[in-house]
């Protein structure tokens, strides 16, 4: 019925293969992580690696809004550091009650003698749990609504965000008998009962986190596969077209910022009991940026990407920017210009690329081959 | 009385120079659709320029000639980075403009680290012409000739601008490729050096920007940092780089944050300023002014 | 064909005025529900603004549209799509990344409601697959749009809309740039939508209006000039003054241009 010459079919075998070294991947490098790691790795550097997998987490959020949705967030930092100062508020909050305290031990030294009313529901633990993952993402979705309808896109929406995380910043800063100021909330020793300066805990977090990682990807996953995926990536593309679909792209952006945030806040609170302070230098706009750059060079639009890329970037800065600081900056910086510039797919997706063009290759070898031996198509079973 | 009068100044005094440092960025951005996050840098390198021609060029006493000269010297400086970013990055980005704004945001990185390398990490002093020190008095209201001569810098400046863009064969053409490149280039205009005439010309005026802001306070690395968000929030209210947008808004988000700052405290006027920018977004989300084409959204 | 003699889609005295531009000035026309309308015009007749304005994407200065009675000017463009509208455009936006079954797939779930697009599409559902089978693409299914020539994205982009299932299909030049055999496919299949639908037609190629128009409106500078059968509308004196050039130069064209792609 076409009035082009027929293509041969994609052998169906191959996208059975596709998708079974997908799950054995995931399998394989989530046994890795989960067991391999802690069993290989001394306290430190698994902490270190703890740590880039709550930065993994924050990367599939960004992959999904902007890779996936085409919406580059500059702030998805305040998204971060909100889950994280919900976390480190209960956190500080049980250590003041476990010594007897009524306020937290800076707020003393800068003389508040009273417990803010915004501290208050953060005494109890589900508080901070619940709240580290919905604040972020009601922020997220009020955010969104507003903006998105009155159809503020694209480098006016990154500019929104980045003010965002400037201005929240500021107010961190500004506040500081409430919020610890440019300190932010330190010394954070306990967790939940336990106790953060035995070595016995790293594993735990660890753990927890890579469990954490593992959720995540999985509901990313699923995301980007659902008809909602689709219909997001058709958002990124074309989301004036959408429109005569029948959709409305402000609802579907709403809902993949409100997921990244979600993520981001998880981490977040995640990562305070890992590194053990939440400041507002964790969060402003220089980190946000960074959270960016790892998707970017990991690989936008691929969640092993963003992964990677957040693992990946986080070990390369942590083991070279302690050498070389000045040259880390530069490194980065040009790496970040080059792969933008020239392989704005990244890493992983430049290899999708080369992966499929060497399956066309071989698709249209074996194509002149069949033609040559006179059959009009070729068929695999 | 008096405290809203020097609010009224200090929120005049903002805004014009706002202004001035959105007036590039409106070029850039609303000629090319090309958001440049390293005009901070280029801003810093205007800045940058005084201390060295104050301190190495100059004779110690002749502050006022350095600064003065300092005026053209770091419109060509910060000029002629932004062409070399252009001719290097941002031509090969055309029509990705978030991919722009990340490389730029990278170049931004990069000249930050390198301010550091070649300056030193701390900030440095520049010292302001004698002929500005000290203030025109108003009654019990002081303004400091520094901020009037601000003023008087974004007039002349907006001055220029016009009339370059009005009356002059280049600002023609460049506002005719700004409407419609396809055409432009069919009537046998080349867009290129028009692109790059233009951008030449908006980072130039970061560099005057520069200089002005050394009048202000003390000069370092992230300079560039502090100003660009809010230059940024100045063409994003002004709307889509229009030229009369920008003056309006950097004035109005100037005085905002002037009495806003006298009643609430610094952080807080942050905060409320964002909110209300989002909810003039919502009223408005073209900005200020608008030009209705008959383009797809 | 027609028929009743509801109006499906009318417009009254439509006007759109760009910055001084009036790009339609007192447009007022009617379509009965199962008539197949084509609407004609040199450039800048106001024929795309005409399908803009009744999609949404454009909203008049004064006049509106009624779908069915019912008063659609001011609805949003996804709104006025559910209530059973459907275009295609000049230039032909399929979405490069995903597959052409991903394609005419996410056109036809917008009726799905959000939760059951979470979950992963199994297989193809009927209507995709019979939209597939119009559009002659079923073996094409699992290829990325972005392969696709310019006529197959065409052809995509018209499975799209028939895939909404809408009520009244709008085709804004639906074969520039196909070749004489596509042409002619695109022709039948436009004959095939028609036994069941309304379809609105806007075309610049007079061939193609000979062999597939009934009833031609003709525009010019923003509102009707002219309404009935092709053979009238050919005969009107205005009409030829109008497009007296245009068919000169398109007949010309025609004798030396060489038929397929």
């Amino acid at each position: 019925m076409s009035l082009t010459a027929v293509q041969s079919k994609r052998p169906p075998l191959m996208v059975g293969r596709d998708l079974a070294r997908g799950r054995m991947g995931f399998l394989v490098s989530g046994l890795c992580l989960l067991f391999l790691a802690p069993a290989l790795l001394t306290d430190f550097r698994l902490d270190l690696l703890a740590k880039f997998v709550c930065f993994a987490i924050v990367a599939i959020g960004v992959d999904i809004a902007w890779g996936y949705g085409g919406m580059l967030v500059l702030g998805q930092g305040v998204f971060f550091g909100l889950g994280g100062y919900a976390m480190a508020m209960h956190l500080k909050l049980a250590e003041a009650k476990e010594m007897g305290q009524a306020v937290p031990d800076f707020m003393s030294w800068s003389g508040v003698e009273k417990l803010p009313a915004i501290w208050g529901p953060f005494q109890h633990g589900w508080v901070a749990v619940l709240g580290s993952l919905l604040v972020p993402m009601v922020i997220a979705f009020l955010l969104g609504s507003l903006v998105f309808r009155r159809r503020v896109r694209g480098a006016y929406f990154a500019i929104l965000t980045q003010a965002l995380a400037a201005a929240f910043v500021i107010l961190l800063i500004g506040q500081q008998g409430l919020t610890g100021g440019t300190n932010g909330l330190t010394n954070i020793t306990s967790f939940f009962g336990m106790d953060l300066t035995d070595p016995s805990s790293t594993t735990t977090l660890y753990t927890i986190a890579v469990v954490a990682l593992g959720v995540a990807y999985l509901l990313a996953r699923q995301l980007v596969h659902s008809r909602y995926g689709r219909l997001l990536i058709a958002v990124r593309d074309g989301e004036d077209r959408v429109r005569f679909l029948g959709y409305d792209p402000a609802t579907v952006k709403t809902i993949a910022f409100t997921f990244s945030a979600g993520l981001a806040g998880v981490a977040g609170a995640l990562f305070v009991p890992i590194v053990g302070i939440i400041s507002p230098a964790m969060l402003g706009i220089v980190p946000s940026i960074e959270m960016v750059i790892w998707v970017a060079l990991g690989g936008r639009a691929t969640l092993v990407g963003a992964v990677a890329g957040a693992l990946v970037v986080n070990y390369a800065k942590t083991g070279l920017s302690e050498k070389f600081p000045d040259l880390w900056t530069y490194f980065q910086g040009l790496l970040f210009i080059l792969v933008i510039a020239f392989i704005p797919a990244g890493v992983a997706g430049g290899i999708k690329v080369a992966r499929k063009r060497l399956r066309e290759a071989a698709d249209e070898k074996r194509e002149r081959a069949s033609a040559a031996a006179g059959y009009g198509e070729t068929r695999f079973e | 009385m008096t405290t809203f009068l020097s609010q009224l100044i200090a929120g005049i005094s903002i805004g014009s120079l706002l202004l001035l440092i959105a007036l590039g960025l409106t070029f850039t951005f609303g000629q090319m659709n090309v958001i440049n996050m390293a005009h901070g840098e280029f801003i810093a390198a205007g800045a940058y320029t005084t201390y060295v021609l104050q301190t190495s060029v100059f004779a110690a006493g002749a502050t006022g000639l350095a600064f003065v000269v300092s005026l053209p010297v770091a419109f060509l400086i910060a000029g002629s980075l932004g062409l070399l970013l252009e001719a290097t990055l941002i031509k090969r980005l055309y029509g990705r403009p978030l991919d722009t704004l990340l490389v730029t945001w990278g170049v931004s990185l990069l000249l930050q680290q390198l301010y550091r390398d070649l300056f030193g990490a701390p900030n440095v002093q520049v010292k302001a012409p004698s002929w500005l020190e000290g203030g025109l008095e108003l009654g019990s209201v002081t303004i400091s000739y520094s901020r009037l001569f601000i003023v008087v810098l974004v007039i002349l400046a907006l001055i220029a601008v016009w009339y370059f863009a009005s009356r002059t064969i280049h600002g023609t053409r460049m506002r005719a490729v700004v409407q419609n490149r396809g055409l432009a280039e069919a009537s046998g205009i080349a867009s290129a050096p028009v692109d790059r005439t233009t951008f030449f010309i908006g980072s130039g005026l970061a560099g005057i920007a520069g200089v002005g802001i050394t009048l202000l306070g003390s000069v370092g690395p992230t300079l560039g940092t502090s100003y660009i968000i809010d230059a940024f929030l100045v063409v994003v209210c002004g709307g889509l780089g229009q030229l009369r947008g920008a003056v309006i808004a950097a004035f109005v988000l100037g005085l905002l944050n002037s009495f806003l700052e006298l009643w609430t405290d610094a952080s807080l006027a942050k905060v409320i300023l964002f909110a209300l920018i989002i909810t003039f977004l919502q009223f408005r989300p073209q900005g200020l002014a608008v030009q209705k084409t008959r383009a797809f959204a | 064909m027609p028929a009743e003699s509801t109006a499906l889609l009318q417009l009254h005295d439509v006007e759109v005025d760009f910055d001084g531009f009036k790009a339609l000035s007192g447009l007022s026309f009617r379509i009965n529900q199962g008539e197949v309308r084509f609407l004609i015009g040199p450039n800048g007749a106001g024929k795309t603004t005409a399908v803009d304005v009744i999609t949404g994407l454009t909203k008049p200065t004064a006049g509106y549209v009624t779908f069915a009675g019912e008063k659609i000017t001011g609805t949003s463009e996804f709104d006025i799509v559910k209530m059973g509208i459907g275009r295609t455009f000049q230039n032909p936006t399929v979405f490069d990344d995903l597959t052409v079954v991903e394609n005419v797939d996410l056109a036809a779930s917008f009726r799905m409601g959000l939760r059951k697009m979470f979950r992963r599409r199994k297989g193809i559902t009927p209507e995709v697959a019979e939209a597939l089978e119009l559009i002659g693409m079923t073996d094409m299914a699992e290829r990325p749009a972005g392969e696709l020539s310019h006529g197959q994205r065409q052809w995509l982009e018209i499975g799209m809309l028939l895939a909404q299932d809408p009520r009244l299909l709008l085709l804004d030049e639906p074969v520039a740039g196909m070749s004489k055999p596509e042409r002619q496919r695109t022709g039948e299949l436009l004959h095939e939508i028609a036994k069941t639908r309304t379809v609105l037609v806007v075309e610049h190629d007079m061939e193609f209006l000979r062999q597939f128009a009934s009833v031609v409106t003709v525009m010019h500078e923003g509102s009707v000039l002219c309404e009935g059968d092709v053979a009238t509308v050919q005969a009107d004196p205005t009409v030829q003054e109008v497009y007296l050039g245009r068919s000169r130069v398109a007949a010309e064209d025609e004798a030396t241009t060489t038929a397929p792609a």
